[in-house]
């Protein structure tokens, strides 16, 4: 039971969008996995957090329109030609 | 469609073979910087303009790009700079929302622990799945197009673009902490919004507010 490599639940969650976003340096980032494994609490809010964090991906998914494609295919064409004009 | 680059055996090839790389990388990352754009300005005009801007920057300083590798956290920094600049100079979008200059106490609000409360009024027996149900894209983009500017670039950043912290830091050239603190306030006031579009069209009565009410 105590386990000093085992970490408790507070701890768990104040590391949790850490762990969420694999910015945890090794050792912790076994010992949230270890609790994560015990704690079904901790693990229930996890997966809820990573579900949201997901939805908040999705929505920030966007098609660029044509009219902004051309702009910019406007533009490579006028620094990629410039650039060529100073190669020669 | 891109004009392809023709090779030439000259000193210039290698540069030429850089140059595809980089329209290459340019066109593969358009809808992101895009979709990031429309977040920050909230307005398909404004965000085709700050999306060009930035690639005339990009193009502009594309000899500054050393690696390859590190394309897409370079133009999204110009991006998020030639933002701001654009804000400061119009003096129009750099917003400061009540509660933004709040200290902690905003990364006190959690989702999940509101749909765990006692009395609380809901559907089912999984509060969590049923709530992740009932909302749809458009909510969450409302939330976060609500977000303070700091607050949802390092949402953009962090939860559509996937950058580390690191990554954040040195594209919003702010400390990591500062990154981390400012991640957990943005989505604590994400899941607020949330939770407030949820009360106010009636997915859900909080028995620790008013029904319909507005957040405190």
């Amino acid at each position: 039971m105590s386990d000093p490599k085992i970490i408790n639940c507070e701890k768990a969650l104040r590391h949790l969008f850490e762990y969420l976003d694999r910015e945890l340096d090794g050792d912790l980032q076994a010992q949230m996995q270890q609790h994560m494994e015990r704690c079904r609490s901790c693990l229930s809010r996890l997966e809820f957090e990573q579900t949201l964090k997901a939805h908040v991906q999705d929505s920030g998914t966007e098609q660029a329109p044509d009219s902004l494609r051309n702009r910019v295919n406007t533009l490579l064409r006028e620094f990629g030609s410039k650039s060529r004009e100073g190669d020669t | 469609m891109l004009r392809p680059c023709s090779m030439r055996g000259s000193p210039a090839t290698a540069f030429m073979q850089h140059s595809d790389d980089f329209e290459a990388q340019l066109t593969g990352v358009l809808d992101r910087l895009y979709a990031a754009a429309l977040h920050l300005t909230r307005n398909r005009a404004e965000a085709e303009d700050l999306v060009s801007e930035a690639v005339t920057r990009a193009l502009q300083h594309r000899d500054s790009l050393r690696d390859p590798a590190s394309f897409r956290g370079w133009i999204f920094r110009i991006l998020t700079n030639t933002f701001i600049s654009q804000c400061r100079k119009n003096r129009n979008c750099l917003e400061i929302s009540p509660g933004d200059t709040h200290g902690d106490s905003e990364a006190d609000f959690w989702l999940f622990d509101r749909l765990h409360q006692p009395l609380l009024l809901f559907w089912g027996a999984n509060p969590e799945q049923e709530f992740i149900n009932t909302i749809l894209r458009e909510d969450l983009g409302k939330a976060l197009d609500r977000l303070p500017q700091k607050y949802r670039m390092v949402v953009l950043l962090s939860d559509v673009e996937g950058f580390s912290y690191p990554e954040i830091a040195a594209i919003l050239e702010i400390p990591p902490g500062t990154v981390r603190s400012r991640l957990a306030r943005a989505r604590s006031r994400l899941q607020k919004s949330l939770w407030q579009q949820a009360v106010d069209t009636g997915f859900v009565t909080d028995p620790g507010g008013r029904p319909g009410s507005k957040s405190p």
